[in-house]
């Protein structure tokens, strides 16, 4: 087991720097000049070669690379260049909303997801099943744009159930949060389907039949338990996939967290602010990979870490 | 990217330096209440010394001030902390008089120490301003924009009340520039203390001082107390809330929520608000300095054949492009906007004509038309404008194969000498930092714009009118100020002999407000602050 986590979390420094040195270069490498951007048109040539001189921009690639590397390894993320604030301080100031944002995603998808996943099984073969798993493909299937603006206008415009976009109490959550979990509902729901299906035909369900439980409790007690194990070891995995859609439900709903502020500076080409978003999400990935990973023993013993 | 705007009668202002004019207040206005304001995007900074953005232009005119101001909605100036000055005689010293019993936001008294100390900072090399060029006409900017010197030579304290700026050439517009935010007097303590942070906790001597900031959510501005200009401002409180789609701002204010949606009218919605006549009743409409144009490249063949430009000149139908729009702009004939001083009334420019065009073009030696490529900012309605011009081109058999980049890119190609034959400006396009007619000359159609990395495009450099732009702005004697426009009016009139550019049309400004929000209507398309001006602007009910 700790042979199993030094090796994971080597592998895991390894594919943050691959990252950082990507998306580093690709940055770089970019027509747009950020000199520019700073000095802005009334700057002269000299003014434009001071800064370029001072943000080390001169200097070659490898060379920029390192420093910002040997910056990242102390925690400086470096400044943004049109905000001259700390990146740092920036995400941190914008983490928290999009952490919950993502909690509420979660939320979203094991509500959502399993009761769906369950009724379907319950029901298999039925008019209901199918009309569910529709409605999965739906969800799995939209674009985030559309429904959150969907959302938007029939639920806060229309029938004003909830405030159109912001931040602040626990109604601003609850549409973007359905947004960005809807996805992830339809993909449980089907994952829940074919697991308490799965389930439902074990030997230990039939038994409990037999010594003659109460429908409701079998399926609570005996099959949910099992059936649900499988599904909750994706949670890891869907943090990833948060991360690319924090950035468009964020920008729709006009929610402060850090999708907005990569949005926001990819517009503005702020090359600092874009790099250090990227690696908090790879970061968010990896953790949650590997929290995936080592959960899943946890629940089915059969699998072993080596 | 700068998003500046401002307009109008310069003449006023150069003719009487006096400057007896003043603002009169509103018999109707009410002190008190609180505002909110929506924008999409994050507010970057409110360090005068580095914000150079629309959004937080008029924000930072309201924390602080400098030595000059505009009377609110209109562009004439008026002294600000300054309360009186002088121009020695050859037009190159400028003794600034200060106001007394002026304080910062901590409470400090201003003085002029803390005017030479905001000058020194602002073209400083560290301080990496986006506006150190504007001060190129003090005594000493080279040596302290290289980092020689540690301050300019050119800027001397007299006395607590009392500076004196000296300049190395007579500069008509120097009134203006000590009226941008890049001027603005800032406190060196406060400056300091903020360790590099000076521009999300600002300290400055304006009407407004920052109360709260939460990071990507809203900012609050809250009236200060001791402001030196009695009575101003009259709201006690505004709300900038950040991150807010313009079209959900738009339902907002709908609502009752918001009282002015900052980014302005959706251009998806503008029909709809303008067709009901409960929303257009609160919508505000008003010039601004800003061309949009084409700029064509005069180093790229077959550009840089005079007739091949003229004939593009001819090709573009300009009010089909203005509906596109909705019609939020009216067409343009010379770079100049009709708002600005200096702007030639009666040519037509290139009128509309397939068939001269054509002509031309054959008489050029393209009667076969020619392939080419037009660069345009990919967000909408540029793509779609850049469209109707390829469609234009067609009909004289120009083929242009539309590259649709994002906006940095754009920027990029159009300052290599190769790129870039034909840019649409628009998203892009010069509004005016000051309402001069020099504004729109030197770093778009001057010598000194067409370098590597440069604005401008067109790569247009004609010494004879370079050297005619340097005689006018050294014209800075009040007197001269109808002379001087008219040399303007003779370079822009010459510019477009070579045809450079294809003017298009100048945008026009629509601002929308809440039902309670009271003020003039100049107030609301204010040349200098946008959306509005935060100082002078009031509530009827609280």
């Amino acid at each position: 087991m700790i042979a199993y986590l030094i090796r994971r979390l080597t592998v895991s420094v390894l594919i943050l720097l691959g990252v950082s040195f990507i998306t580093f270069f690709l940055l770089y490498a970019l027509p747009a000049d950020p000199v520019r951007q700073i000095a802005g048109r009334s700057a002269t040539a000299q003014t434009v070669e001071n800064i370029r001189q001072q943000l080390g921009l001169d200097q070659p690639l490898l060379v920029q690379y390192w420093r910002y590397l040997t910056g990242l390894v102390q925690g400086d993320m470096g400044r943004s260049y049109l905000q001259r604030t700390d990146v740092g301080t920036l995400i941190a100031a914008r983490l928290p909303a999009s952490l919950l944002l993502m909690a509420g995603a979660i939320g979203c998808e094991l509500v959502l997801g399993l009761t769906m996943g369950v009724i379907a099984a319950l029901r298999r073969g039925t008019a209901t099943d199918q009309a569910l798993m529709i409605t999965s493909f739906v969800g799995v299937s939209a674009p985030q744009f559309v429904v959150g603006l969907l959302l938007l206008y029939v639920f806060a415009v229309q029938l004003g159930w909830f405030p159109i976009g912001g931040y602040g109490t626990w109604a601003h959550l609850v549409l973007p949060s359905v947004t960005l979990g809807i996805m992830g509902s339809g993909w449980y729901s089907r994952m829940m389907r074919s697991s308490m299906v799965d389930v439902l035909r074990a030997d230990y369900i039939r038994t409990a039949r037999a010594k003659g439980l109460a429908r409701h409790r079998v399926i609570l007690r005996h099959a949910l338990p099992n059936a649900i194990l499988p599904v909750i070891a994706m949670i890891g995995i869907d943090i990833g996939i948060f991360m690319g859609g924090i950035v468009v439900v964020e920008s729709v709903f006009g929610w402060p967290g850090i999708g907005q502020l990569a949005w926001q500076a990819i517009q503005r080409v702020d090359i600092p602010i874009i790099m250090g978003v990227t690696l908090v999400s790879a970061c968010a990935i990896v953790i949650g990979n590997l929290l995936a990973d080592l959960v899943t023993p946890l629940i089915d013993p059969r699998i072993k870490l080596r | 990217m700068k998003r500046l705007l401002t307009s109008t009668a310069l003449i006023a202002a150069l003719a009487a330096p006096a400057m007896a004019q003043d603002y009169t207040p509103d018999p109707d206005a009410q002190q008190g209440g609180a505002i909110t304001i929506t924008y999409k995007d994050d507010v970057a900074t409110l360090d005068p010394a580095i914000g150079y953005d629309w959004q937080n232009w008029s924000m930072i005119k309201s924390i602080f001030d400098g030595l000059m101001d505009y009377v609110p909605g209109t562009t004439e100036l008026r002294p600000g902390l300054a309360e009186s000055y002088e121009i020695s005689e050859d037009g190159l010293t400028y003794t600034f008089k200060l106001r007394d019993g002026v304080t910062f936001h901590n409470g400090r008294a201003m003085t002029a120490e803390d005017v030479k100390y905001s000058l020194d900072r602002v073209t400083a090399p560290e301080t990496q301003s986006p506006g150190a060029g504007f001060f190129g006409a003090i005594e000493g900017y080279d040596a302290a924009a290289s980092g020689e010197a540690e301050e300019l030579s050119g800027v001397k304290v007299i006395d607590d009340r009392t500076v004196e700026i000296t300049l190395t050439r007579p500069d008509a517009t120097f009134l203006h520039v000590m009226a941008l935010n890049f001027a603005s007097v800032v406190p060196q303590e406060a400056v300091e203390a903020a360790g590099g942070d000076f521009g999300k906790e600002p300290v400055g001597t304006g009407a407004f001082k920052l109360g709260e900031w939460t990071i990507g959510q809203r900012l609050v501005f809250e009236k200060f107390e001791d402001h030196w200009r009695e009575g101003v401002p009259y709201l006690d409180q505004i709300t900038f809330e950040v991150g807010q789609e313009p079209i959900v701002a738009l339902l907002r204010l709908q609502n009752g929520e918001v009282d002015v949606p900052g980014d302005g009218i959706p251009p998806a919605k503008f029909v709809e608000v303008m067709n009901d006549p409960a929303q257009a009743e609160r919508v505000v409409e008003g010039g601004q300095l800003h061309t949009g144009y084409i700029t064509l490249n005069t180093q790229i063949p077959p550009f840089d054949d005079v007739k091949v430009r003229q004939a593009v000149n001819m090709a573009i139908n300009k009010d089909r492009i203005i509906q596109i729009i909705n019609g939020r702009a009216v067409p343009a004939n010379q770079p100049l906007p009709p708002t600005m001083p200096g702007y030639t009334e009666g040519p037509d420019g290139y009128a509309y004509d397939i068939e001269a065009a054509r002509a031309l073009l054959a008489e050029a030696g393209h009667e076969d038309g020619f392939e080419t490529e037009l660069y345009v900012m990919n967000t909408d309605p540029n793509p779609r404008i850049a469209q109707a011009i390829q469609q234009d081109l067609s009909q004289i058999g120009i083929d242009a194969s539309i590259q649709s980049l994002a906006q940095a890119n754009v920027i990029a190609a159009g300052g290599e000498a190769d790129q870039a034959p034909m840019i649409w400006s628009g998203g892009m396009a010069w509004i005016a930092d000051f309402p001069d007619p020099s504004n729109f000359y030197g770093p778009i159609l001057g010598c000194a714009g067409a370098v590597p990395g440069g604005w401008n495009w067109s790569w247009y450099c004609n010494e004879e009118l370079d050297a005619m732009a340097a005689e006018a702005d050294a014209m800075a004697d009040p007197a001269q100020a109808e002379a001087r426009l008219g040399k303007w009016s003779d370079v822009y009139m010459k510019v477009m002999e070579d045809a450079p550019w294809v003017p298009v049309f100048n945008e026009q400004r629509y601002t929308m407000k809440s039902e309670r929000m009271g003020g003039d209507d100049a107030l609301y398309v204010d040349p200098v602050s946008i959306p509005v001006n935060y100082d002078y602007v009031y509530v009827t009910e609280q």
